[in-house]
């Protein structure tokens, strides 16, 4: 019924549709398009970086060019792909393997993804009139000193984007802890759920100090403050530490939804429950409590005295601990499994290795006195890409192989999935190996060229062809996607014979995802059906009225409101003008949140009778 | 259903806890409160690290009065006290009752908001003292600041829900409103009271 309807609407119609839902799956997939825009945004600044590296004193583009290219690739790889492609799958997924109906406050989830597109458009606006160029880090006092609007953009744009991440954390948290299906204990939920919820907790407690770093080098900038102001008193030094408490989190925030897709991914493939759950989510746990003791260890250079640097090097590498558990736990999840290898296994198996070298790198540069050697060199860049590409990007790209009948009722191509592959998995070696060595030479990183014979020319040009195969993979998987949209045939039920929740719902996922809402009998609550001959799960309730949210065009607006009021902020000390935007656009956001406030919303409710009607 | 008026006979125990949507809303503002410590956390992390940064510009020890700060700490002490009686008429759905305390608590707030206008006012008209002086400035303003802003928009959010359901009772939609506020209000209180500590008596004495 449903998707009859859907083939004859207007392109106004859908567009008004995605503008104002406030449907959990809808916003995933707002997420995954914009988090794979800003993705694509950020791999051309990366070919351009590669490409001006391709050859010693190369002069492809100009130094201050350069500089905008590696702040920019940064920014937009972290804050605005990586992250956003994650809060997509876990607002596609979460709910469903929960056995939730939508998440707790779906106004607020539809907030905070128009938050996070807007505050991706603001930073990007800036290349219009010089991007920002102070490093992804924006270490003061380059940043605030930094001419140009470019760094008032970065400000604005991650402080607009950022309060989305916040409540979209939030609203993950809540609704794990409130709405979980009658029999989901803690202990049965799936490790994704787990690290969701984990990762907000991370997300809630490390975006603070973002934003008041924010709030400070915006007051500096911009209203003269001096903070980070030495001649006055201030010291640069704070700003590192607010970034850093922050930001170290935040590689968490990346990683462990990816581990909770990797544990998803090895035990529907290997047909097998995954090994040692209760380790997992511990190691989880406390990947996460020691994530918020290691922050100064990017700052081992900065001065902080022996003692301090000791204690930050042995909180680091404990994180190690938790860690290796979690490999052994895959590899044993893995080991006697009945195996099936496919594009999702392809890039979980790949994880292992790849993710392994970053990590043992992490503790090589972790080893303070070491750090020296290490620090600001390629090194360094080749440790965190093992970590955020084969890590965060191989788990995004299995869990998309792996949710994409879910989400989009249709599954990948295989052929074109192992392509791109096996093209991205060997270009990311090629591209990042190679980088341990040019760093361990004395390469330092954020250098706009290097000079012949001193031995970096061979390993910059293979790392730049490497770079060239990862960027024939992404586009041989945006090919794929486009392509199984238009001729894709519509995918089965439960195409994997997966084990947990969200593979139980009807396909395609009706809006009010469950019917009833199901009864949880353990762990991998789909497998115990099967096993025991059932194949779909027990109802917890009768068929009755379901309460659904109404969706609205406010979100919408309140974020144009406040986009409109960061370019009257970044603008009031050039033009007086500017300030009918600053207070035109605070005026606007607020109006929406008073109207929210003042306008009672109960929703609607989907009656027992069309349920009824509507045949599984 | 959930916007009829609260009478005896259906009153819960908790109304504010009632329905789901009041469960998720009383736990989402104990996480943002989360939040909000961490938030309150780096700015006081920033003024303990400037603020002896005076730069030649008048230290804390010149600058402090504790007279009206003993005066705001009672304001907004009071003003807390206030909120809880009214969440207790809440509770026993007396409806009168909880606005009127709730709008006692609203004028508290106001006079502690004046109160901090006017310590502002001072310090830059007879001392010099502004956000621009010095390190210390900058992180004393931006963290008392904060504070203030969020004095403020708790009195801009208690007036738009004493306003919008003035004419309407209880019910379970509006209850767990009200009790998010309260909860909001005691939380902006207990930031108040760290300000008053490490601020205040800790500049003057420390």
């Amino acid at each position: 019924m449903s998707t009859a309807i859907a083939q004859k609407r207007s392109f106004a119609a859908v567009l008004w549709d995605y503008l104002t839902t406030v449907d959990h799956k809808k916003i995933g997939k707002l997420y995954l398009y914009g988090g794979g825009f800003f993705f694509l945004l950020g791999g051309i600044e990366a070919m351009i970086i590669r490409i001006q590296l391709i050859k010693p004193e190369n002069d492809f583009i100009s130094a201050g060019l350069y500089n905008e290219m590696i702040t920019m690739h940064g920014t937009t790889m972290i804050f605005f792909a990586a992250m956003p492609l994650l809060l997509g799958l876990m607002n596609a997924v979460m709910p469903l393997q929960i056995g939730a109906r939508d998440v707790a406050f779906p106004f607020v989830n539809a907030l905070g993804f128009w938050l996070f597109l807007f505050g991706g458009i603001m930073l990007n606006v800036s290349w219009l009139t010089g991007a920002p160029d102070a490093g992804w880090t924006g270490y003061a006092p380059l940043s605030t000193l930094s001419p140009g609007h470019g760094v008032d953009y970065y400000v604005l744009g991650l402080q607009i984007s950022g309060a989305g991440t916040l409540m979209g954390g939030i609203n993950f948290l809540v609704t794990i802890v409130n709405m979980r299906a009658p029999g989901m204990t803690f202990m049965r939920m799936p490790l994704f759920s787990w690290t969701t919820f984990v990762a907000s907790v991370l997300i809630l407690f490390a975006f603070p100090a973002l934003t008041v770093g924010l709030f400070l080098m915006m007051f500096d900038r911009m209203f003269g403050s001096a903070f980070f102001d030495v001649a006055l008193g201030g010291n640069s030094i704070i700003w590192q530490h607010l970034f850093w408490i922050f930001g170290h989190p935040e590689v968490y925030i990346l990683i462990l939804p990816a581990f909770g897709i990797f544990s998803e991914i090895f035990a529907t493939f290997s047909k097998k429950r995954l090994f040692g759950y209760t380790a997992m989510v511990f190691a989880t746990i406390l990947i996460a409590f020691l994530g918020f003791m290691v922050w100064a260890h990017h700052m081992f250079t900065v001065g902080m005295g022996p003692v301090a640097n000791s204690i930050f090097a042995v909180a680091t590498m404990a994180i190690a601990v938790p860690t290796g558990i979690k490999i052994f736990n895959w590899l044993l999840t893995l080991w006697g499994g009945n195996i099936t290898i496919n594009s999702a296994m392809l890039w979980s198996l790949a994880f292992i290795p790849s993710f392994t070298i970053g990590g043992m790198t992490g503790v090589m540069v972790a080893t303070s006195v070491a750090d020296y050697q290490y620090h600001d060199t390629y090194f360094v860049i080749a440790h965190f890409h093992y970590v955020i590409v084969g890590g965060t990007v191989f788990g995004i790209l299995a869990a998309l192989h792996y949710w994409w009948p879910l989400m989009f009722n249709r599954i990948l191509n295989e052929k074109l999935g192992k392509l791109a592959f096996w093209t991205f998995f060997i270009g990311f070696h090629l591209t990042f190996f190679i980088q341990h060595f040019l760093g361990l030479m004395g390469m330092p990183r954020r250098y706009w060229v290097f000079l012949k014979n001193q031995e970096l020319d061979l390993g910059n040009l293979i790392s730049s062809i490497g770079a060239f195969f990862m960027a024939f993979g992404v586009i041989v998987f945006v090919i794929n996607a486009i392509y199984s949209g238009i001729k894709g045939k519509p995918a089965p039920h439960d195409p994997w014979d997966a084990r947990t929740l969200e593979w139980a719902v009807a396909t395609p996922v009706p809006h009010y995802n469950f019917k009833q809402l199901p009864l949880v009998r353990g762990l991998d609550p789909l497998w115990i059906e099967k096993t025991e001959g059932n194949g779909k799960l027990t109802p917890a309730e009768p068929i009755g009225d379901i309460h659904m949210p109404n969706g609205s065009i406010l979100p919408f607006i309140m974020s144009v409101g406040f986009f409109i009021a960061g370019l009257g902020f970044i603008y009031h000390m050039d033009n007086n003008l500017a300030y009918i935007l600053l207070f035109g656009g605070m005026a606007l956001a607020l109006v929406c949140m008073l109207i929210r406030s003042l306008k009672d919303d109960h929703g609607y409710h989907i009656h027992k009778e069309e349920l009824e009607r509507e045949a599984d | 259903m959930a916007d009829h008026s609260l009478t005896p006979e259906n009153m819960p125990q908790h109304p504010e806890k009632a329905t789901l949507e009041g469960k998720n809303k009383f736990l989402g503002l104990w996480f943002f409160l989360g939040g909000e410590t961490v938030l309150f956390a780096s700015l006081f992390g920033t003024y303990l690290a400037l603020k002896n940064s005076t730069a030649g510009g008048p230290s804390s020890q010149e600058l402090f009065g504790l007279e009206l700060v003993f005066l705001m700490t009672m304001l907004l002490l009071t003003s807390s006290l206030t909120s809880v009686y009214a969440m207790y008429h809440m509770k026993n759905n007396n409806f009168k009752k909880m606005m009127l305390w709730l709008g006692i608590t609203g004028l508290l707030g106001v006079g502690f908001l004046g109160c901090e206008i006017y310590e502002f006012y001072h310090y830059i008209h007879s001392f010099e003292f502004t956000f621009r002086s010095s390190a210390f400035g900058s992180a004393f303003y931006t963290l008392v600041g904060f504070h203030g802003g969020h004095v403020l928009f708790g009195l801009c959010w208690l007036s738009a829900l004493m306003i919008r359901n003035a004419k309407r009772g209880l019910n379970l939609y509006n209850a767990p409103k009200f009790n998010t506020f309260s909860l909001y209000w005691h939380f902006i209180d207990v930031v108040w009271v760290f300000i008053f500590t490490v601020v205040y008596l800790m500049g003057k004495v420390g």
